[in-house]
């Protein structure tokens, strides 16, 4: 069946935000999918809140909504693209994750689609709702003969005793209506079970307890299925998980393919995957169904199905190369699986098929807990990684070494580790009780416990994952020894051999006692190199001309590498991508790096991607003319260079748009002679040294915040005393504010030095000085120094993004904070253009970046942060590469700004560009998201360390509405009548008036703590008195949870006061009730929802404010 | 710490381990690798399977007779080896495969069902495998250069004697013209009646047949059998060079013809007049793969040899009659040539890799046939409806 014409019009909706368990993955499919139909002939309209995608660049779709993706906001988009052009519309819902297909399904509902006569394409919304009704879908599994996880819902403890019957021990308790699972549990026994009950029906507000069998343990897969409109349905990609059931996939360690399957029970499985399809009634696209299976009795359960594009999707297109959400897209427009092309074998072959694989993919998730002090680092089902790194090796092996070293997190592979209560009598018990706690380093406890002696029995009986892959970890640990014992190998063959099961030399240099450079060079004077592999869907049985790769030390054939990587005789350049995401490096840096890519391409250079992170566009084998799914240490990075080199010209490597990742390597990369395009890493470097950066500024006569730099515990003793309270303080070298704090008093400091960087100290140092903490700090301090600033209170943050060709630059954009400085840039709201500086601070700041552009030779981007207090302008930061803020600011001012910094990183002038000034008339509002909610116990009050996941944009014409937007937009349930709690610090007072006067205007009630009330009061400002929790009850918190707040301001001084408003913020996230910890975020909160109320929202398409 | 003496114990354990494998290609290419199985040496067609589960069924189809597996699978034998997991007739039977070529070593196994570690049950059958070889760049010279000829030899003290390893590759003939049938055709009739495999029970049994079908046995696969008699057909099973008389004695319903191994054209100077007689006769006839091939042959059409041939479980084939894609299990090294075919021939089903035929039917004829492998085993399982069509064939002709 030819593609549909009775459509002219598609709607896609977005993911927004990045938030924990919906990411980057959604730009790869949304991208794809605005890509694929814009080529096919349909005008496109995408609305996505997120500016950092690459989907929402204006050239990507035909209207582009940067706007909040809200059933209210869609429905005015559609209202206005409805008729935009004559035809059919059409809404693809199936793009943008849960966000999209529940918007969809609230514009059903509201009777939206049926009013402008949309179709939904993709998924029904029958489908969409028998597959998330849990309901539901139990009784479609039922009808087609699948296994679920036995349950029953109960109200008393009789019913719960006969339900016991059915579902065994132990059983799983959930309470109905609860929140993160309050008053639930696994029962063991009897007693247990009875208590839990008891417990749970009084928790649940129904007196209603789900009682389920338990699946703790048991094997997890998932298949990838793609169905077309006739029917024809393929397995895209199975995936193992190593971590059983228990952990959430996206938190899992993941193998593709399944590993430990006969064929039986592989198409067992495969049938029943095709089954829930065809029943859900998925009819075109791309879903995703999860299995457990018992290991001892092969008893197969369905746990939940995808009726969409998901992050495993992502992952089984990078495992396979099987892009399915491009495919998705045309099989939603009306073609056939048989009709599409494989990309990937040039069209040799048909899509029509089932990828198979010759090689072993891992994925291994990247966890942020030390970002949120408090939380516990357990998994449950519940996700709470913030990415994911995978690798690609010939072996389980090479597969797993190659995704632990690229997750960044400073392992070289199965790194040691300490395990918890060892030497404290039973270490048997203590090391099976780690084991059984699944935990972010699991696995290495897994390979320490290896090493402790266990055999894979006992460690069996703790993690229960299977013994297959316990017994490929076992093979490591003991070479391991080996080299520990008897140092390298001394012939090519042996060495060859330690390289193929995956060994980093970094790792081996370790267990050798070497350094990494010795190893390096032995290895190379053996002539002991990588080859590279071409990922082809069809383990060679045809040719691919595409050239996405992955490395393996693979064996010769017939005395030959066999090496498939061919480079070519073209002038090119290579973009080093970001790696897994992590709080402070996501996205934006993707974008980034995909801009270059295609910049680069235009200007006539084959661009090659190095990048190890399978949610992302730059890991699409079409972003670049060259893909090689590699991690980025400098090793594998080296490695990929000098086979380039080999042929052709290497114009140089652009490592300044990845974020952090690929700056590290700029030294070593210099080292092996490898020409680095755009600002030097000197000039890096000059940026990033407290002593030199402070005499450049003292040379340009820039004004910087009071500083000092300690590279010991004592001597940040000494600075401080010498600085003064308040302080900010940072260790060097790191992105989004890692252990970045703000310190009041000396006693903060103390806990600071001997609390928090002892969780910085890499395992190696601790290794070096086990009994010695201050020793392992100062070991630490000695490379990476702590860096203190005098923090400037209340002084307005502003971040400038500027291009420069050494020659020329030109300021790109001015963001003006919401919030005050101390809070980190990225976790801070921001206004484009400025809405509140002069236009002489404005020149003025325009001055100083090129300034310092020029004296830093910047080829490219700079990003630069002031702070201006009092009318005086301070110099915080300055990263002369690309920043966080890149897509925002381009898709703002209009100019593709990463693209431009490319090219005039290879070469071409600034002026080329012919520039001009930001003249337009509106304003963008930038605000963070943040995944408080997932993180029990974790306070919610913003600081100078990172915490947002990702970031929406709110554009209009007026900042407060543009304000407003941008909450709407990052899922705050902006309140338009009600109370408003305000609770602020003495120094906020008298300027909180406004914003409370503004909000009783409008019709809101106040309640305010005695402090704040009085002085309301006193002001004219009606409010009545509510009590803190710590002055009994009822107390604010009673009141949130009674619904009786929609509103809150609350900012605070001093530990005490923070601490003891905790709970008041804790129960506000809880309760959605939007809560504002700033000064200057609760003006802009009142502001907004003057704007709000004041009229409707309008919509208007990116491309029509240029 | 790391003195000299401590490095040099270390080249003892970094010692190269001997090559107590290897592959001779008939060109003299020498690949030398690790040995499994069994040992001693065996001569054969190289060719590559790329399915990702179900090795123990691809060994035990009795169609690989002749040919050494090269597995592009790295990992091969993670699940071990099982009784239920077997194809051909006879349990312990030979299959005719000739080796098995590996990437990796063998893993012990890891799966519930798993009786017998993969390796010593490559050795209870004879079969000799090697491993430690670039598995891709293996597949990779059958694709551009065809499918070699080799010999594989294995011997625990790594001797060989490549000279006249070399000359046995160079002088085999290769499977063009040779045929393997009577290597693995069953030598006596027998009756079938075990059904196909479902969790947890296994194996079923046939109850009320309603049809009675003549198999005959080029060198068949259980689960064609289980398939027939799960459609509810009552199975006979005779020898390959069974004649027409004796197969119409038994007063069948319809006619099975089988898979197996070789160059149709050799097979076919004996089966090809029974299988003609047979379609003359008017009896419903349902071939697979080899079968295919003969009933092609039986028409009047001609058969190829493939350059690479396919043999994998993820080959698309469009059912022309429907338009639906089926993903098939493969495994054929020649082809009917689709010109060749007369007009009273039409073609069913087409390979989407290659365009190539992949399945015809008789429009004069209640007689069917397809390339590809819809009992599975390994391989998806979409094309099992091949089977209930047969039965209707018969039941129509039975009402007719």
């Amino acid at each position: 069946m030819p593609k549909r014409t009775d459509i002219s019009t598609i709607l896609i909706i977005g993911a927004g935000p990045i938030v924990i368990g919906q990411a980057c993955e959604f730009d790869y499919s949304g991208t794809q999918a605005c890509k694929t139909l814009k080529a096919e002939g349909y005008r496109v309209v995408l609305v996505n809140s997120n500016p950092a995608t690459i989907m929402t660049d204006p050239d990507l779709a035909d209207a582009t909504y940067i706007e909040p993706i809200t059933p209210e906001i869609v429905a005015k988009i559609i209202a206005k693209e409805r008729h935009a052009i004559p035809g059919g519309f059409a809404l693809l819902p199936t793009m943008g994750g849960q966000t999209a297909l529940n918007c969809a399904l609230s514009l059903r509902k509201m009777g939206v689609l049926d009013e402008f006569d949309v179709e939904m394409i993709g998924a029904t919304a029958e489908a969409i709702d028998k597959a998330e009704d849990r309901e539901l879908f139990r009784d479609a599994m039922t009808k087609i003969g699948l296994d679920t996880p036995r349950s029953r819902q109960i109200k008393t403890l009789p019913q719960a005793l006969e339900a016991l019957e059915e579902v065994g021990l132990p059983a799983i308790i959930r309470p109905s209506f609860t929140m993160g699972g309050l008053g639930g549990g696994i029962a063991y026994n009897k007693s247990e079970y009875i208590e839990i009950i008891e417990r749970g029906i009084d928790a649940s507000p129904t007196n209603e307890v789900l009682v389920e069998e338990s699946v703790l343990g048991w094997k997890e897969y998932e298949m990838e299925v793609v169905r077309d409109k006739a029917d024809n349905c393929i397995i895209v990609c199975s995936i193992e998980n190593i971590d059983p059931m228990g952990v959430h996939t996206g938190d899992s360690i993941t193998v593709a393919p399944a590993l430990t399957l006969t064929d039986k029970e592989y198409q067992r499985m495969r049938d029943a995957s095709l089954a829930v399809l065809r029943e859900i009634g998925v009819e075109t696209g791309g879903s995703n169904v999860q299995f457990a299976i018992d290991p001892e009795t092969g008893r197969m359960i369905v746990i939940e199905m995808n009726p969409r594009v998901s992050r495993s999707s992502a992952l089984a297109s990078k495992a396979t190369g099987f892009p399915i959400a491009k495919v998705a897209a045309r099989l939603a427009v009306g073609y056939t699986l048989d009709e599409i092309a494989n990309d990937i074998t040039g069209g040799a072959t048909p899509a029509s098929f089932e990828p198979t694989i010759d090689y072993v993919v891992t994925k291994i998730p990247r966890f942020a807990f030390e970002k949120f002090p408090g939380a516990e680092p357990t998994l449950t089902t519940s996700m709470k990684s913030v990415g994911e790194a995978m690798a690609i090796g010939r072996t389980f092996q090479e597969s797993l070494q190659k995704a632990l070293r690229s997750l960044e997190t400073g392992l070289t592979g199965l790194d040691e580790i300490e395990i918890e209560g060892l030497g404290l009598g039973d270490d048997k018990n203590a090391v099976r009780a780690a084991l059984g706690t699944p935990t972010p380093d699991r696995l290495l406890k897994v390979a320490q416990a290896m090493r402790l002696g266990l055999d894979d029995e006992a460690i069996h009986a703790g993690c229960k994952i299977d013994p297959w892959f316990l017994e490929q970890i076992r093979e490591i640990v003991d070479t391991e020894a080996k080299v520990r014992a008897h140092g390298l190998p001394t012939t090519a063959g042996a060495f060859r051999r330690l390289k193929a099961m995956g060994f980093s030399d970094s790792r081996l240099a370790g267990l050798a006692r070497l350094s990494e450079a010795e190893v390096s060079a032995r290895r190379r004077a053996l002539d002991v190199r990588p080859v590279y592999k071409r990922i082809d869907t069809c383990a060679a049985e045809f040719a691919a001309p595409t050239a996405y790769m992955y490395s393996s030390y693979e064996m010769p054939f017939a005395g030959v590498p066999a090496d498939e990587s061919r480079p070519t005789d073209a002038k090119k350049v290579v973009i080093l991508g970001g790696g897994p995401n992590r709080i402070g490096q996501g996205i934006e840096f993707d974008y980034c790096c995909c801009h270059a890519a295609f910049a680069l391409k235009d200007a006539g250079y084959e661009t090659i991607m190095v990048n190890c992170n399978p949610e992302t566009v730059s890991t699409d084998y079409d972003t670049s003319d060259r893909l090689y799914f590699e991690p980025l240490t400098a090793e594998d990075v080296i490695e990929i260079l000098e086979r380039e080199r080999s042929n052709g010209t290497l114009h140089g490597v652009i490592v300044q748009f990845g974020g952090q990742t690929p700056l590290k390597l700029a030294r070593a990369l210099e080292e092996a002679d490898i020409p680095i395009l755009g600002t030097s890493p000197d000039a890096i470097d000059l940026a990033e040294d407290r002593d030199r950066f402070k005499s450049l500024l003292d040379k340009l006569k820039l004004r910087q915040p009071a500083n000092g730099i300690a590279y010991s515990v004592e001597q940040a003793r000494l600075v401080t005393a010498e600085l003064g309270y308040p302080l900010v303080v940072r260790p060097s070298y790191v992105l989004g504010g890692r252990a970045m704090q703000i310190i009041h008093e000396e006693s903060q400091l103390g806990d600071y030095l001997l609390e928090t960087l002892p969780g910085l100290v890499p395992n190696d140092i601790k290794a070096r000085y086990p009994n010695d903490k201050t020793g392992q700090i100062n070991t630490l301090l000695g490379k990476n120094p702590l860096l203190f600033d005098r923090y400037l209170s209340d002084a307005i943050e502003v971040d400038v993004d500027c291009l420069a060709d050494g020659t020329d630059t030109f300021v790109c954009g001015i963001m003006e904070h919401i919030e005050e400085a101390g809070i980190h840039s990225g976790d801070s709201a921001c206004s484009l253009p400025p809405y509140s500086l002069s236009p002489e601070m404005i020149a003025e700041l325009e001055a100083q970046t090129r300034k310092m552009a020029l004296a830093l030779g910047v080829g490219g981007l700079m990003n630069v942060q002031y702070a201006i207090k009092d009318g005086k302008i301070f110099v915080l930061e300055v990263n002369p590469r690309a920043s966080r803020t890149v897509p925002f600011v381009a898709k703002v001012v209009g100019q593709p700004i990463a693209k431009i910094a490319a090219r005039i990183m290879a070469g071409e002038a600034l002026a080329s560009f012919n520039l001009k000034p930001f003249a337009g008339d509106h304003v963008a509002v930038k605000e963070a998201v943040f995944p408080f909610a997932r993180f029990p116990g974790v306070d919610t009050v913003l600081g100078p360390e990172m915490r947002s996941t990702g970031e929406v944009m709110g554009l209009d014409k007026s900042f407060a509405v543009a304000f407003a937007k941008s909450q709407l937009g990052g899922g705050t349930k902006v309140p338009t009548s009600g109370t408003v709690f305000i609770s602020v610090r003495d120094g906020d007072k008298s300027r909180i008036l406004d914003a409370a006067r503004l909000l009783v205007s409008l019709g809101f009630k106040v309640i305010a703590t005695s402090g704040t009330q009085r002085f309301l009061v006193e002001n004219g400002v009606p409010s009545a008195k509510i009590n803190k929790v710590l002055e009994g009850r009822p107390h604010i918190v009673d009141a949130i949870k009674n619904g009786e707040v929609q509103l809150v301001f609350n900012t605070t001084e001093g530990a005490q006061a923070l601490a003891d408003s905790r709970s008041l913020r804790r129960s506000a996230l809880l309760h959605k009730v939007p809560y504002y910890t700033t000064l200057s975020g609760a003006i802009a909160a009142a502001r907004g929802i003057k704007a709000y109320i004041g009229g409707d929202l309008e919509v208007r398409a990116l491309q029509d404010y240029f | 710490m790391n003195g000299s003496a401590e490095q040099h114990s270390g080249d003892d354990v970094w010692a190269e381990p001997l090559p107590t494998a290897i592959l001779v290609l008939a060109d003299g290419t020498v690949l030398e690798g690790f040995g499994l199985g069994a040992t001693g040496h065996a001569v054969g067609e190289v060719c590559f399977n790329t399915a990702m589960t179900g090795y123990q069924e691809v060994l035990t189809d009795p169609s690989y007779a002749g040919q050494i597996i090269t597995f592009t699978f790295p990992h091969i034998g993670n699940v071990g080896t099982n009784e239920e997991d077997v194809e051909t007739i006879s349990m312990a039977g030979a299959s005719g495969v000739r080796g098995v070529v590996l990437h990796s070593a063998i893993t012990d196994p890891s799966n519930y069902r798993a009786t017998r570690h993969f390796d010593a049950w490559l050795k209870a059958r004879g079969i000799i495998a090697i491993s430690g070889i670039d598995t891709r760049a293996l597949t990779a010279l059958i694709r551009d250069g065809g499918m070699p000829n080799a010999v594989i030899a294995h011997a625990a003290n790594g001797q060989f004697d490549l000279p006249a390893l070399k000359a046995e590759a160079a002088a085999w003939p290769g499977l063009e013209g040779m045929d393997l049938v009577p290597m693995v055709t069953s030598a006596q009739r027998f009756t079938w009646d075990e059904t196909t495999w479902s969790w947890p029970d296994g194996y079923g049994r046939q109850t009320a047949p309603a049809h009675h079908v003549v198999a005959v046995d080029y060198g068949i696969k259980r689960n064609i059998l289980r398939l027939l008699a799960r459609a509810g057909c009552q199975v006979t099973v005779v020898p390959a060079t069974t004649s027409a008389e004796e197969i119409m004695a038994l007063q069948p319903d319809g006619v099975f013809l089988s898979n197996g191994p070789g160059d149709p054209a050799a097979t076919g100077e004996y089966a090809v007049p029974v299988i003609r007689e047979i379609i003359a006769r008017g009896v419903p006839t349902f071939g697979i793969c080899l079968g295919h091939q003969m009933i092609g042959l039986a028409v009047g059409g001609r058969t190829v040899k493939m350059h690479q041939g396919h043999h994998g479980a993820n080959h698309p084939v469009k059912d022309n009659t429907t338009g639906k894609v089926e993903i098939t299990s493969m495994n054929h090294g020649f082809a009917v040539d689709r010109d060749s075919l007369p007009a009273t021939a039409t073609e069913t089903h087409v390979s989407l890799f290659d365009g190539s035929n992949a399945g015809i039917a008789l429009t004069d004829k209640p007689v069917f046939s397809v390339q590809y492998h819809p009992e599975a085993s390994p391989g998806p399982q979409d094309s099992h409806y091949l089977f209930d069509r047969f039965v209707e064939l018969i039941a129509k002709n039975k009402a007719a």
